[in-house]
């Protein structure tokens, strides 16, 4: 007979790992595709993935189990995700001179006709995923969350352990940041 | 070139885009292995944390002890207003032969 999981919780509580595996099978994808939205090398996303598994393994008996098991992985797995962007603050300072030429072409077809350039193409997709790299860790993971994720700003609160004030403030700060990193492109490649 | 156009077009195209969800391989077995090895016993670590721990306790011992050490001083002071405070104290320690004399 297959174990609920709330035994399979208790079991691993108790320090039984095995009770841990058919959770790690459940959850990873949802770990994995976290991890991949704040690290952009498969190394270091699966460390992260491996970090969120270890410490919910130790903090299991932190576990009240009045919300689902998924909530309270998640909240550790976006802590888990900040502390590794504060950790590996990539050299923000490099110039967008550096941007490659699939991404310089997607910008002059925008600055062009900006209807009409897709957004599903690779170069947008890796001209966004340059401007959250050069981002603050903190402005990071709001854009994430708030503008990628689609959470309100209550969910975000409960995620992060944030107040909602401090989440609202650092939305604002980071909306801001985004629009200095814009406006750098667009002076560098445009004026 | 509109910059609130060029971060709305962006940020759609990475909510358009989410990343994948696959997970390597035995990824589980991998994190298994991890749990199952026991971290080595720092000696020096939990020492440390034995002291942070009696921190507390120990500076509330030394308060209280403070407090109470205080206290008492007071109460003599109080007590002995009029009198010479040597006096008082050549009286307790002579209290016991002057009851022996006493009683002979």
């Amino acid at each position: 007979m297959e174990r609920t999981e709330a035994e399979l919780i208790a079991a691993a509580v108790k320090g039984d790992p095995s009770s841990f595996e058919p959770l790690i099978q459940k959850y990873s994808p949802r770990v994995f595709a976290t991890a991949r939205r704040y690290a952009r090398l498969e190394r270091e996303v699966e460390d992260i993935a491996q970090e969120i598994w270890i410490k919910a393994f130790q903090k299991l008996g932190s576990f009240r189990g009045d919300a689902p098991f998924e909530h309270w992985l998640m909240r550790l797995a976006v802590r888990t995700c900040y502390d590794f962007l504060r950790a590996h603050q990539r050299n923000r300072e490099s110039s967008f001179s550096e941007i490659s030429d699939p991404e310089d072409d997607w910008l002059e077809r925008f600055a062009a006709a900006p209807e009409s350039t897709s957004e599903h193409a690779t170069a947008a997709i890796q001209l966004i995923a340059r401007i959250l790299d050069q981002m603050s860790p903190a402005g990071r993971l709001i854009i994430t969350l708030l503008e990628l994720e689609d959470r309100s700003v209550k969910e975000i609160a409960e995620l992060t352990g944030w107040s909602v004030p401090l989440v609202k403030v650092r939305a604002f700060r980071a909306r801001g940041e985004m629009k200095k990193i814009l406006e750098r492109i667009t002076k560098e490649k445009y004026l | 070139m509109k910059i609130e156009e060029l971060r709305a077009k962006l940020l759609a195209a990475a909510r358009a885009n989410p990343p994948g969800d696959h997970v390597p391989l035995a990824f589980e077995r991998r994190v298994l292995a991890h749990l199952a090895v026991k971290p080595p016993v720092e000696l020096a670590a939990l020492w440390a944390r034995a002291l942070w721990r009696a921190t507390v306790p120990c500076v509330a011992i030394t308060v209280l002890l403070g407090v109470f050490s205080f206290i008492p001083t007071r109460n003599i002071m109080n007590s002995t207003n009029e009198e010479d405070l040597s006096q008082t104290f050549e009286q307790t320690l002579l209290a016991s032969s002057d009851q022996q004399e006493e009683i002979w």
